[in-house]
């Protein structure tokens, strides 16, 4: 007989405990999981996102909406600046490249962002189908929002005022459906992306153009920010400080925010972290006392293997082993638990388009839940495999 | 064949047991006897390397106890004692079967089921094989752990209170089973008892009377 099978047989000679444990563990465990594929997926998401983009120059307001609105398309913008402004950008020494963007319309909650070819360039995204606009009024379609919209390559639509569904529609101004992109996991999934003019067409008023003048309209046009990429890393030092002070615009660097809205969260997951490490440590303390009474239980039989010839080396080894398969048990219904949770979780928020948060990742930091697994367990397990190590033989015979 | 000289076991800040000189044939009858209390048990004990002696020397199957450490005691006893308690101890968590492997577990042997079926078989007991110690009667019961207690063919068979908790018949059925598997297996028989229905019993079976021995323990004061 395998100490493995023995040890095996006498977890689940008691299966109401063993159940108990194994559910308190897998739960502690799976909490651990989802906070780990949570945060890994965030992370990722911000690095893909924010890949390239130094800084964002928009309308003065508060930094972070900025960034949420402007790179992770999940805020409303705080208002909008001129275009002007944001060509003057272009032409200064530390900018490598500008990318106008202009928010403020939808279609179905999936917003149509205006901008250049650049902005799909720069996210390295590739068609799927059909081509790139070629004039204002064409748009091209992210893979879920179209897969979400299902509309097809020369379908048209009209868009409605306003980030939210429900917004007033453009009457009479129809996008046309020219192209669709691959998926590329990155922000552009969920956009609608078209060029600025669109956005200008739709928004000024019919004929005003002819009226005033080419001129004119170039003093009047607005974009809602900027995506900026630096030609030397130094001008972080003084670009930022130079548009806040020197321009009527405000910069937000991405990074900047990014780390401060992480620390804010880092207060939900403290508490979440807190709280998977109360239900381990509760799983712990709950395995240790079914095998402290376990051996209590089993101390006649333990003595009689040491009659038999048994090392107390070997008594020991098979409690542990004993917590071990229970430890093993719980990470592989911990890890899928903890899955199905993100899965869940991504399921939830996938509807209304926002951060990308899924099951069925495996990042290498989940390697900490079988390692917390067989932690807790063995721990647990210390105690009373000391117990049975030390098991008196002499008790045994004296029949007490 | 157990020789003991000038043995003396002292429990910590108790008493100090002394135990008479014995000298016993291999394949011979020891009947150990005398009030609970008396030592009985710690001379078991001593007789299975389990715990060491205070003073003395201690010979069981050709083997000084003294010299051995405990790793090699406690592969010594898987071999050479074959102990029968007087609490069974079946682990009722596991089949009869089972049972028996798990003493080839514990004395580190791979697992032999055709050793296991020859010792149940010897014991009258094949048929129970596959079923729960729970589900055994009390005679059952002790014959598969005494099959477990032969299962290596042992020099010496230690048997604590055979028959306690039977009747006079079962009683006299136990001492004659365990002096039939000693005989079977040539095996030193060492019987310890308070019961004086083992002592008549033992009396009665014409062969072992031949060879039998008595210890009588006395109650000794601390």
């Amino acid at each position: 007989m395998k100490t493995l099978t023995l040890a095996w047989t006498y977890l689940w000679s008691r299966p109401l405990a063993a159940a108990l444990n194994l559910l308190l563990l897998s739960l502690g465990l799976a909490s651990i999981t989802f906070l780990l594929l949570v945060s890994h997926q965030l992370d990722k998401a911000f690095e893909r996102d924010l890949q390239g983009i130094d800084l964002v120059v928009g309308a003065k307001g508060s930094p972070m909406q900025l960034i949420l609105s402007g790179v992770f398309h999940i805020d409303v913008p705080p208002g909008n600046v001129p275009l002007k402004a944001v060509l003057e950008l272009q032409k200064h020494p530390l900018v490598a490249q500008v990318i106008p963007l202009s928010l403020g319309d939808s279609f179905q909650s999936f917003r149509i962002v205006g901008s250049s070819h650049d902005y799909i360039t720069h996210y390295r995204a590739q068609l799927a189908q059909g081509l790139l606009w070629t004039q204002p009024m064409q748009v091209v379609l992210g893979a879920i929002a179209a897969r979400k919209l299902g509309v097809a390559v020369g379908q048209t639509f009209v868009g409605s005022h306003g980030l939210a569904a429900g917004g007033q529609a453009h009457g009479q101004n129809f996008y046309t459906v020219v192209g669709i992109l691959a998926p590329s996991g990155s922000v552009l999934d969920r956009l609608i992306l078209t060029d600025s003019a669109s956005v200008w067409k739709v928004h000024e008023a019919h004929g005003k153009a002819e009226e005033e003048g080419e001129e004119h309209l170039l003093e009047q046009r607005e974009v809602t920010l900027a995506l900026l990429r630096y030609k030397t890393p130094l001008a972080a030092m003084s670009f930022p400080r130079y548009i806040n002070s020197q321009t009527g615009m405000q910069a937000a660097a991405p990074a900047l925010e990014i780390t401060r809205l992480l620390s804010m969260l880092g207060l939900g997951t403290d508490v979440l972290r807190a709280f998977a490490g109360v239900l381990l440590l509760t799983a712990g303390l709950s395995v240790f006392i079914a095998l402290w009474s376990a051996v209590r239980e089993r101390r006649g039989d333990l003595a009689l293997l040491r009659m038999l010839g048994a090392p107390p080396i070997k008594l020991a080894a098979l409690l542990l082993l004993e917590a071990l398969w229970l430890g093993l048990l719980a990470a592989a219904l911990g890890l899928l638990a903890g899955q199905g949770m993100a899965t869940a979780l991504g399921w939830l928020l996938r509807l209304d388009n926002s951060l990308l948060v899924g099951g069925m990742v495996w990042p290498p930091t989940l390697c900490l839940v079988p390692a917390m697994a067989l932690g807790v367990s063995m721990l647990a397990a210390l105690l009373p495999a000391l117990g049975a190590y030390r098991v008196s033989v002499l008790e045994l015979l004296q029949g007490r | 064949m157990i020789c003991t000289q000038g043995l003396s076991y002292h429990y910590a800040g108790g008493a100090t047991l002394r135990f008479p000189d014995v000298a016993v044939a291999q394949g011979a009858t020891l009947l150990l006897s005398g009030p609970s209390g008396c030592g009985k048990s710690t001379w078991l004990a001593l007789m299975a390397g389990l715990v060491r002696p205070t003073s003395g020397r201690l010979v069981v199957a050709g083997q000084v106890l003294n010299d051995l450490d405990s790793v090699a005691t406690d592969a010594w006893r898987a071999s050479v004692i074959g102990f029968l308690p007087q609490t069974l101890h079946l682990s009722a968590a596991l089949s009869v079967r089972q049972n028996l492997a798990l003493a080839q577990w514990a004395s580190g042997l791979a697992e032999d089921q055709s050793a296991i079926d020859t010792a149940l078989a010897a014991l009258g007991v094949a048929e129970l094989a596959s079923r729960k110690p729970a589900q055994l009667s009390g005679g059952q019961a002790q014959r598969v752990a005494l099959a477990r207690a032969v299962l290596r063919k042992p020099k010496v068979i230690l048997a604590d209170e055979p028959s306690a908790s039977l009747d006079d018949e079962a009683a006299a059925d136990a001492v004659a089973l365990l002096l039939a598997t000693a005989r079977s297996q040539s095996a030193t028989l060492v019987i310890a008892t308070h019961d004086a229905r083992v002592a008549a019993a033992l009396k009665a079976d014409a062969a072992a009377s031949a060879d039998l021995q008595c210890l009588q323990l006395l109650r000794c004061l601390p």
